[in-house]
């Protein structure tokens, strides 16, 4: 699981092709520079703790840690899901990533080239190449503007003129299935939830973004529109050779999305790997509560007990060694002791877990619902 | 998995295409059918343009002096509204002071609505130390009271006009500065301008393209509010002989000077003051409908 970046680095000017007026279907092959098997994104030891005012006894400041030390990789044309709970720091992740947050610590690898570092590639390269969609569609779209001017400005700022950002605006509108002559006019209030998420789909697409980041994008709709915002976005995929960042709460819809996944909690990483392997087999038993807390669509499967009880842990204070070791039903003494680091899965090495006693391969997850739930 | 839905067109609205209305389409459409704002705007236009084109309405010289036409009723040898203390046409009078009122209300509500709305929208945007900075000095001037503040700013610069409109715009400049930086910290919060600063645009655009649009209505709301007060304390500088100077006309100004006449000329003497209620409560009343006007999901 360890990159490096690529001893023949080919200088970022000359893999940015200039995009064609109103092409937003930019060769992907060209703006590639690490090849295939250099992951998109690597990121390492990324930290963020929010300062929220006051002194604890000690004289330290006090700190949420939102984000504690992420370590992740995203494969080019993948997607990885990120699951947790409310809370455990998916939302400040996503953020960290296009830097709309500083981090405090960690790094961010972009095909082959360190964000923010010297030699590497600056803020706005990287947030010409990954762009984020967020939940609530109504918010992230200014009430002022049409939507047709909402989905121009990215590719305005990027420097097309006024006629060439129209053009690129209406033919991506058009490419999330809402019709420009109908559409483009109309300001964010006179469209539907479905519709408006369309839209913000499109405004991300504008800057020709080879990462999209989902934060929880299909949450708020209702789950005919989902079915179809999510059918549209495995289409883009497919057509703009995409890779997504799906952060949700659903774990159908990582399920049905994703290649693999990545499980916080607490504003770290427990676990990650292929989705069938994790949904078949959970390694750490967070994971496994998390999936056993699905409700079933078996009525004789119904779930009579709460797999997990209370609320997350403060994070302003976690508990030492593991996180999820107050709520975990198998803690021992040691895991109190020392925090359990990210390690292959006896048997798996594609998947990882932070578990001093990883659940086996053979233990499956006690009522999960039937495959097809989305629909 | 497979069989999900097919990659199905948007629902796209049926057959008609109803015209798309922008905020402030919506705003004056709603406002044109607010029946007590339109007749605020009716006696507002009346006065402003009657301030506006004084000179050319064919009225007596409001400082033409005339002991023995001292204090007359209305309509006394021509002069509808009478004559006051100096025998000068009331008519005449009231409508050159509309012209010193209007001026000394509204431009200090335009400069510190300019002024504070700059303030507050970059302390708002920037936030952190900049918000910080800039609101403790604005809460310095904001923990007097507007009147007593004005007063004191005039005392120190002297009487006259120009200067009373100085003081006036430093009295509201903390207020309008409040008001846009608590609207711009809101808005700069909202999603759409981190889906903005997203696209790598600078930070000038996202206020000029995203922020301004979205705070200038609560802005402008306030600020006109502020019009009739701005009036009335303009009008209470010159009452006071801290603003406009004698001979000049000025509705406070002749408020005061009238003021020994009350029981002369009762009618005569509360004509600027029925002048100061009507035009700033008209101002107030069209702040309000402009208020719920804007008040709309848009």
């Amino acid at each position: 699981m360890i990159y490096t970046r690529p001893a023949a680095f080919t200088p970022r000017s000359a893999a940015a092709p200039q995009a064609e007026p109103g092409d937003f279907r930019v060769d992907l092959q060209e703006r590639d520079r690490g090849g295939p098997a250099q992951p998109m994104l690597i990121v390492s030891g990324l930290k963020k703790h929010f300062d929220i005012g006051g002194r604890s006894i000690g004289g330290q400041r006090t700190v949420v840690r939102a984000v504690d030390g992420v370590d992740f990789t995203v494969r080019k044309g993948e997607t990885l899901g990120i699951v947790g709970e409310s809370g455990c720091g998916k939302s400040t992740t996503a953020r960290l990533l296009m830097h709309l947050i500083q981090p405090d610590a960690g790094s961010i690898i972009f095909d082959g080239d360190e964000v923010n570092a010297v030699r590497g590639m600056s803020i706005s390269e990287l947030r010409r190449n990954m762009q984020m969609v967020f939940q609530d569609s109504y918010a992230s779209l200014n009430p002022r503007l049409t939507i047709r001017e909402s989905v121009a400005y990215g590719p305005r700022v990027t420097g097309l003129s006024a006629a060439q950002a129209r053009a690129r605006s209406e033919s991506l509108l058009e490419m999330v299935g809402l019709e420009p002559s109908n559409f483009a006019n109309r300001y964010p209030h006179e469209l539907s939830g479905g519709q408006r998420q369309r839209v913000n789909i499109a405004r991300a697409l504008a800057m020709a973004p080879r990462v999209l980041i989902l934060d929880e994008s299909v949450s708020a709709l209702d789950k005919s529109v989902e079915a179809q915002v999510l059918n549209l976005l495995r289409r883009l995929k497919a057509e703009l050779g995409l890779t997504y960042i799906f952060i949700s709460h659903d774990l159908n819809v990582v399920h049905y999305i994703s290649d693999r996944v990545l499980v916080m909690y607490l504003g770290q990483v427990v676990e990650s790997g292929p989705v069938d392997a994790i949904y078949a087999a959970p390694r750490h038993p967070y994971t496994r509560a998390l999936l056993s807390s699905r409700p079933s669509m078996d009525p004789r499967r119904r779930i009579e007990t709460a797999p997990l009880s209370g609320d997350p842990p403060n994070p302003i204070n976690p508990p030492s060694g593991c996180r999820f070791r107050t709520r975990c039903p198998q803690a021992r003494p040691q895991c109190g002791q020392e925090p359990p680091a990210l390690a292959p899965a006896p048997g798996s090495d594609s998947h990882v877990v932070a578990c001093h006693f990883p659940l086996s391969s053979s233990a499956t997850v006690p009522s999960p619902p039937a495959k097809g739930a989305l629909q | 998995m497979s069989t999900a839905v097919a990659t199905a067109p948007a629902p796209t609205a049926s057959g008609f295409r109803r015209p798309s209305t922008g905020f402030w389409q919506t705003v004056g459409r709603r406002l044109s059918r607010d029946p007590v704002t339109l007749a605020c705007a009716a006696i507002l236009l009346l006065i402003v343009l009657a301030a506006l084109f004084a000179p050319w309405l064919g009225l007596d010289d409001p400082y033409k002096q005339s002991m023995v036409r001292r204090l007359k009723p209305f309509g006394y040898q021509g002069h509808w509204l009478g004559t006051d203390e100096l025998g000068r046409d009331m008519l005449s009078r009231l409508v050159y002071g509309g012209r010193s009122s209007l001026f000394t209300g509204f431009v200090p509500v335009v400069l510190a609505t300019l002024i504070g709305g700059l303030l507050g929208i970059v302390a708002g945007y920037l936030g952190g130390r900049w918000n910080m900075v800039i609101m403790r000095c604005i809460d310095v001037f904001y923990a007097f009271p507007s009147v007593l503040l004005a007063v004191a700013i005039s005392g120190v610069l002297g009487a006259g006009q120009f200067n009373s409109i100085v003081s006036l715009t430093l009295v509201f400049v903390p207020a309008v500065a409040r008001i846009a930086e608590s609207v711009t910290t809101r808005v700069r919060n909202e999603d759409f301008v981190d889906a903005a600063r997203a696209t790598g645009a600078s930070t000038t655009s996202v206020l000029f393209h995203h922020v301004l649009s979205n705070v200038l209505g609560p802005i402008l709301v306030y600020a006109s509010s502020l019009i009739s007060v701005s009036i009335v304390i303009a009008s209470g500088l010159s009452f006071l002989g801290l603003g406009v100077t004698p001979p000049n006309a000025d509705w406070g100004l002749m408020l005061n000077t009238l003021r020994q006449s009350i029981y002369v000329a009762p009618v005569t003497a509360i004509l600027p003051g029925i002048m100061i209620f009507i035009t700033s409560m008209c101002f107030s009343l069209m702040s309000d409908g402009l208020r719920s006007a804007m008040d709309v999901k848009a």
